[in-house]
């Protein structure tokens, strides 16, 4: 009994790490089409912003919930001004420009950072179940993504940024007609994928730590959560999210965790030869 | 041109190139870059003339390095090492490809299935540490990789290494060979509907052609001159790691091929001759970060070069020569869609 609430704990964690990490990706390519392969070192930017706020005094739960946003928004706005706007449309230099971007980054990293691993200690202490130890921080992160989900779920229902930002990426031509400026759209897309990066960053902070070189782990789950999930924003990142960390949480646990991560990988390669478009470009078409 | 003349033309040219830069550089040196200019040249023809963007030519590139230095170890013989370099990739580039073309991914899905099995490749080579992981004889190393193979021999004289001056001489041959094999290809039938179908994939099926076989086979040739690649680098550095599928050895290749130019052969040569010695330079006095200098290349090359340099340069001589530009519609083309 005991057991399986570790286990079932742990399989959600696996879900809601993939879930955070690709919710700002999946907002800008189910939007735009765009594949920032920077996102990675954007999480690494929030990291560094909340862990370094955090050492100048500035209280954590602030740090990894407002800073970390902050920081990955600005520069998403600085990047989507100066690279990619320039891109739009061109899917595969997009994904060049962006993985250039990718590299100056972490060299950048690298030259200010240096070479090592920093980290905050998680705020939240552990407990025990039976005669298992959980890890406390584990909930907040299942909590969070919970959060990010329903909240970018209502941000692109319910409200009339949401609606505008849909309609622009539907049929640009007509948003324009009736007087929304597409460029101005796209720009603030960009700026809250940025933000939803830089967030998840900032939460996985005490787990991951920030180190320059971390970005490529990030970059390489959070495209395929993306990529498998299809279009859909909110609907496609859970699915497949849903998937990937079940298969990798499943053969952690029968095995290692380089295992498990393998097993992702190769489930994200079956996943895309059945469906070729993503999981919602079959099922669920049509969702946010 | 006919193809005689062009074939003895690019051959003078190559051996002038080949007697030439040792005077500027090592051998030592100029022998990786020849294997990188090997590498850049299968993602040029994958990539410039298939029309298959390709982010994980590393994994093609590193399986020739493990398979020569797997077969190597366990016949004794480099030379059917040297055979597997070419034989394993190929038939691992011949199934991923026929599982992406006759899946009839779409552009980013087959980069996510490259990249993601790079990932898997580089992964699982470094948990290879430890006993229980071996190919006959050989131990496959894990993190640490495959030192200690033998490396190739004149094969008139098993006991006369190639090594340095001669390792340098033969990997030129070799770039020159399979510079002179692509040409060849891109001139035959095959080339021909090969670029047909970079340009318009739905014509060329509706005139008849195979697309998923032709670009399967594209893919194939591809991951076959990726392989030698890595054979010569095994050679070179004797001793071969997981780092041969690493991201950043991905994305160097692209990097070669974008600034260099794609949709050319000689343009990814030059990119990675030119590139692949800025990054040896650089580590040499490293003030600034290697990765980082490589990225800001890669941003300004798709900015502000989206066609590569060297047929930018190219148009530009031509202009200046002809007094107007001489402009092929099929390098518009490439630029603007890819």
């Amino acid at each position: 009994m005991d057991y399986a609430v570790v286990v079932i704990i742990e399989v959600l964690y696996a879900i809601s790490v993939l879930a955070l990490i690709s919710a700002g990706l999946a907002v800008i390519f189910g939007m735009m089409r765009v594949i920032n392969l920077a996102h990675g070192e954007f999480l690494v930017l929030g990291s560094y912003a909340a862990i370094f706020s955090n050492r100048y005094g500035v209280p954590i739960y602030l740090a990894i919930l407002v800073a970390a946003p902050l920081a990955g928004a600005v520069w998403g706005f600085i990047v989507e001004r100066l690279i990619v706007r320039w891109l739009y449309g061109r899917l595969i230099n997009t994904m060049l420009a962006t993985w250039g971007l990718s590299l100056a980054m972490m060299g950048a990293f690298v030259m200010i950072f240096g070479n090592t691993q920093t980290g905050i200690s998680a705020p939240i202490a552990g407990f025990t179940v039976g005669a298992y130890q959980i890890n406390g921080y584990n909930l907040f992160i299942i909590a969070m993504a919970i959060v990010v989900m329903a909240g970018l779920y209502a941000v692109m229902k319910g409200t009339r940024a949401g609606l505008v930002a849909r309609a622009a990426m539907q049929r640009p031509d007509m948003a324009q007609a009736f007087g929304y400026n597409t460029s101005q759209v796209y720009m603030w897309t960009f700026v809250a994928g940025s933000a939803l990066a830089g967030l998840a960053g900032g939460i996985l902070t005490p787990i991951f730590g920030a180190i320059p070189s971390g970005g490529a782990n990030y970059i390489a789950k959070a495209f395929i959560t993306v990529i498998t999930g299809g279009a859909s924003v909110v609907s496609g990142t859970l699915a497949s999210a849903s998937i990937l960390g079940l298969v990798y949480q499943i053969f952690t646990f029968l095995s290692t965790s380089v295992v498990g991560e393998i097993a992702l990988l190769i489930a994200a390669v079956v996943l895309l030869r059945i469906l070729p478009t993503g999981i919602t470009g079959r099922f669920l078409r049509n969702r946010v | 041109m006919k193809t005689g003349r062009e074939i003895l033309l690019t051959a003078i040219v190559g051996f002038i190139f080949m007697f030439a830069l040792p005077l500027l550089l090592s051998h030592y040196t100029l022998t990786v870059l020849t294997a990188f200019a090997i590498l850049a040249l299968s993602l040029g023809f994958v990539w410039g003339y298939g029309g298959i963007l390709c982010f994980g030519q590393a994994a093609f590139y590193g399986l020739g390095g493990y398979a020569f230095a797997v077969a190597a170890i366990n016949t004794q013989m480099p030379w059917l090492g040297f055979l597997a370099a070419i034989l394993i990739p190929a038939i691992v580039a011949a199934l991923l490809g026929a599982m992406m073309f006759y899946g009839r991914l779409s552009d980013v899905y087959m980069a996510v299935v490259t990249l993601v099995f790079t990932l898997i490749l580089f992964k699982f080579m470094n948990t290879t540490a430890g006993e229980a992981y071996r190919i006959g004889s050989a131990r496959l190393g894990g993190y640490n990789g495959i030192p200690g193979f033998p490396t190739l021999t004149k094969p008139w004289n098993p006991t006369d290494y190639l090594y340095n001056e001669s390792l340098y001489y033969f990997a030129f041959l070799l770039l020159i060979a399979l510079y002179l094999i692509v040409r060849l290809i891109l001139k035959s039938p095959f080339g021909r509907a090969l670029v047909g179908i970079r340009e318009n994939e739905l014509r060329a099926e509706l005139m008849g052609y195979d697309v998923r076989l032709l670009k399967t086979v594209a893919f194939t040739i591809g991951g076959a001159i990726a392989g030698i690649a890595g054979c010569i680098f095994a050679n070179w550095a004797e001793i071969i790691t997981p780092n041969m599928f690493s991201l950043g050895q991905s994305s160097e290749i692209i990097i070669w091929t974008i600034v260099g130019g794609a949709g050319t052969l000689a343009g990814p040569i030059i990119g990675a001759g030119v590139l692949g010695y800025l990054k040896i330079a650089l580590g040499e006095n490293s003030g600034l970060n290697n990765f980082f200098i490589m990225g800001i290349v890669l941003i300004a090359a798709v900015l502000f070069l989206p066609r590569g340099i060297f047929p930018t340069v190219q148009s530009l001589l031509s202009r200046v020569s002809l007094g107007r530009p001489r402009q092929r519609i099929s390098r518009r083309r490439r630029s603007r869609a890819g």
